[in-house]
C-alpha cells in the first residue's frame, strides 16, 4: 500500500477523534466536577443523533447548522436529569450512581428503539461525498467540518471555564466542595449546570457524528464505552486529556481498521484502555487520583 | 451440617424455604411448557445473579462484564462437545477452570495495580467486549455466523449429554440454583465471607485489621467467574446456538445484574426474589401487550430500566431485606 493511504486514514482518524474528544469532554467535565460517572453518556448522544436525523428528514435542516439548537435541547435535558434524578445520589456510593445511570441508559436505548425502530438511519447532505485535496492528501469534507466544529465547541467550553463567573464557580466546586458551600455557592444548581454542559457537549458531538456514521438505537452503549476509554486514557477530569485521548483513540481505530479488519478496530481501543489502566491509571494527562 | 446451614434462620423461614422447594420440585407435573420455560429463565437469572453476587454483593467489586464468563462457559463446553464429543458434565470442568483462570487474571491485573470502583467496572466491560470481538473473528468457533449444537431429540432424555425435554433442563437448573444457594450460604458464613464483607464495607479498615485484601478479592473474582461459567454451559446446551454478538454483549452483563440488585445485593435470597419479580413481571408485561395485539420490541427492557430506577431511588438495598422483615423471615445476619 502506498504511504499516502496511511496518511489519509490517519488524518481521517484525527478528525473523527476530535469529535470523539468533544463527546468524551462532556463525560470528563461531569466527572471532574461532581465525581459522578455518567453511564448514560453515549445514550444521550444517540438522543441528539436522532434529533438531528428527525430535523434533517422532516425540515431538511443541516446537522452542522443545528449543532447549537441540539446542544441547547440536550443542555435542558441534562439540567433536568441532574436536578430531578441524580442530585440525591451525588453523595451516595459510586456504584449506586453507576446503577442509576445504567437504568437511565437502558430506558433511553429502548425508548429510542420503540420510537424509531431498529433500522439504521443516516444523513446525506449535499457535501457528503466532497473532499479537499491538499498535496497528496485527500480530506473528507464532512470530517473536516465536523472536526473543526468540535474544536470550536471545545474552545468555547475552555473559555467558559476560564473566564466566566459561572465557569469559575463550577471549578471552585470541583476543587473544594465544602469551601464552595462556605462561600455561599449554590452547589446544587452549579452541579445541574455542569451536567447540562456535559450533556450539551455530547449533544453537539452527536449532531456532528451523525454526518458520517449510521445511527441505530443500540449505538449508545458502545459510545458510552468509547467515551470512557477515551477519558480514562486521557485522564479523568482533564479537559485537554479528553481531547488528546479522543484523537489517540480515533487514529488508533482508523489505522487498525485499515491494517486489520474494520470490525476488529475497537479491540485496539480496549487494548489501549487495559494498558493505561494497568500502567498509568491516572491517564496520560491526568493528575494522580487520591 | 444442616444445622450449621440453617443456624439463625427462624422456623417460619425454614418452612417457607421447604414449601417453595417442594412446589418447585413438583412444578413439571402441573406446569405447561410455557410456564416451565419461564421458570427455567427465572432459575437461570437466580443462579447467575447468585454467582455475580459473590463478587459484588459479598466482596464489593462491581463487575459489569460477567457475560464474559457466561460466554466462556458456553463456548468451551460447546466446542468440546461439538469438536471432540466430550460430554457437557466433563466440559463443565474445563469451562469452570478456564473462566476461573480468566476471572483470576482480570482480578490479578486490577487488584495488583489498585484498579477499583468504576475503573474496575470499566475494565470488566472492556474485557468482555474484547472477548466478543475476538470470538466474532474466530472461525473455528463459527465466528459471527454463530456456533451450533446438534438439535436436541426431545423424545428421550439424555442427562449425560444434556439433550432432552424442558422438564429435564428445568431440574438441572433447579439443582444448580439450590447448590449455588447452599454454596453461597456456606461461603457467607465462613471466615472468607466475613472478610469479604469487611472489604466491601471499608477496604482500608479491613487491611488495617490484617486481612490480606488482595488475596480475598482474588478468591471472590475466581469463585464468581467459575460459578458464572456454569450458567454459560447450561445456556449453550439449552439454546443450542451461540452468537458472540449475543452471549458476550454488554446488555447480557447488565441483564444479569438487574435481578440481584433489585432483590438485594449481598443477600442470599435477594437474587432469587429479584429473578422471580423481574422475569415474572416482564413475562406478564409481554402477555399483556400480546393480548392488546401490540408487539413492542424494547418494552421489556424499558421495564427493566424503570424497575432498576425505582429500586435504586426508593429501596437502595433491594426489595428482599424489607420484605423479609415484613414477613418475619429475616435472620440474625440479615440474610
Amino acid at each position: 500500500m502506498p504511504a499516502e493511504i496511511y496518511l489519509n486514514v490517519a488524518v481521517g482518524g484525527l478528525l473523527t477523534g476530535l469529535v470523539y474528544g468533544l463527546m468524551a469532554l462532556g463525560l470528563s467535565v461531569i466527572f471532574g466536577v461532581m465525581r459522578v460517572v455518567n453511564f448514560a453518556h453515549g445514550e444521550m448522544m444517540t438522543i441528539a443523533m436522532y434529533l438531528a436525523i428527525a430535523l434533517f428528514s422532516a425540515l431538511k435542516l443541516d446537522p452542522l447548522v443545528m449543532i447549537a439548537p441540539i446542544a441547547a435541547v440536550l443542555f435542558v435535558l441534562g439540567y433536568a436529569l441532574q436536578a430531578g434524578l441524580i442530585n440525591p445520589f451525588v453523595n451516595r456510593p459510586e456504584h449506586m450512581q453507576f446503577i442509576l445511570l445504567l437504568a437511565v441508559a437502558i430506558i433511553i436505548v429502548n425508548g429510542l428503539l420503540i420510537i424509531f425502530g431498529p433500522d439504521a438511519r443516516n444523513v446525506q447532505t449535499s457535501y457528503s461525498f466532497d473532499s479537499f485535496a491538499v498535496g497528496p492528501l485527500i480530506i473528507d469534507a464532512t470530517k473536516l467540518y465536523a472536526g473543526g466544529a468540535a474544536v470550536a465547541v471545545a474552545a468555547a467550553l475552555f473559555m467558559f471555564f476560564r473566564h466566566t463567573r459561572y465557569g469559575i464557580a463550577i471549578r471552585a466546586c470541583a476543587d473544594n466542595y465544602t469551601g464552595a458551600l462556605v462561600v455561599g455557592l449554590d452547589v446544587k444548581r452549579l452541579y445541574a449546570l455542569t451536567f447540562a454542559l456535559g450533556a450539551a457537549c455530547v449533544g453537539a458531538a452527536g449532531s456532528m457524528l451523525v454526518l458520517f456514521i449510521d445511527v441505530t438505537p443500540t449505538l449508545g452503549p458502545a459510545y458510552t464505552l468509547l467515551a470512557f476509554v477515551i477519558v480514562i486514557t486521557g485522564g479523568l477530569g482533564s479537559m485537554a486529556g479528553a481531547l488528546a485521548g479522543g484523537v489517540l483513540i480515533g487514529m488508533t481505530e482508523a489505522l487498525a481498521g485499515l491494517l486489520f479488519t474494520p470490525s476488529a478496530k475497537s479491540m485496539f481501543a480496549f487494548a489501549i484502555l487495559v494498558l493505561v489502566l494497568l500502567f498509568r491509571p491516572q491517564g496520560l494527562l491526568g493528575k494522580r487520583l487520591t | 451440617m444442616t444445622r450449621k446451614l440453617l443456624d439463625g434462620v427462624p422456623r417460619r423461614g425454614v418452612v417457607a424455604l421447604a414449601t417453595v422447594l417442594a412446589v418447585l420440585l413438583a412444578a413439571p407435573l402441573f406446569a405447561n411448557d410455557y410456564l416451565l420455560t419461564v421458570l427455567i429463565l427465572i432459575l437461570y437469572f437466580a443462579y447467575a445473579g447468585q454467582a455475580w453476587n459473590v463478587m459484588f454483593g459479598f466482596a464489593g467489586q462491581l463487575s459489569l462484564g460477567h457475560a464474559l464468563f457466561v460466554g466462556l462457559g458456553a463456548y468451551v463446553s460447546a466446542a468440546l462437545y461439538v469438536h471432540f464429543g466430550v460430554a457437557p458434565w466433563i466440559g463443565l470442568g474445563a469451562a469452570i477452570a478456564i473462566a476461573a483462570a480468566c476471572g483470576a487474571s482480570i482480578g490479578f491485573l486490577a487488584f495488583r495495580f489498585g484498579v477499583a470502583g468504576v475503573y474496575f467496572a470499566i475494565l470488566t466491560i472492556a474485557c468482555a467486549e474484547f472477548a466478543r470481538i475476538g470470538f466474532d473473528h474466530w472461525s473455528w468457533l463459527g465466528g459471527s455466523a454463530g456456533f451450533f449444537l446438534p438439535v436436541a431429540n426431545y423424545a428421550r432424555n439424555d442427562l449425560w449429554n444434556l439433550r432432552g425435554s424442558p422438564a429435564m433442563f428445568y431440574y438441572v437448573m433447579l439443582g444448580l440454583t439450590v447448590v449455588a444457594l447452599i454454596a453461597c450460604r456456606v461461603l457467607s458464613q465462613s471466615r472468607v465471607g466475613y472478610y469479604w464483607r469487611a472489604i466491601r464495607e471499608d477496604e482500608q479498615a479491613a487491611r488495617t485489621l490484617g486481612i490480606d485484601t488482595f488475596r480475598y478479592k482474588m478468591y471472590a473474582a475466581t469463585i464468581s467467574a467459575g460459578m458464572t461459567s456454569v450458567a454459560g454451559v447450561f445456556l449453550a446446551f439449552y439454546y443450542n446456538n451461540l452468537f458472540p454478538e449475543q452471549v458476550f454483549h454488554i446488555l447480557r452483563s447488565i441483564e444479569l445484574i438487574v435481578a440481584p440488585i433489585i432483590g438485594g445485593a449481598g443477600t442470599l435470597i435477594g437474587p432469587i426474589v429479584g429473578a422471580v419479580l423481574l422475569t415474572g413481571l416482564a413475562e406478564s408485561l409481554r402477555e399483556a401487550l400480546d393480548l392488546l395485539g401490540l408487539d413492542v420490541p424494547g418494552a421489556k427492557q424499558v421495564f427493566y430500566g424503570v424497575c432498576l430506577l425505582v429500586v435504586v431511588t426508593l429501596v437502595p438495598g433491594g426489595v428482599w431485606p424489607p420484605l423479609a422483615r415484613a414477613l418475619r423471615l429475616t435472620t440474625r445476619h440479615g440474610s
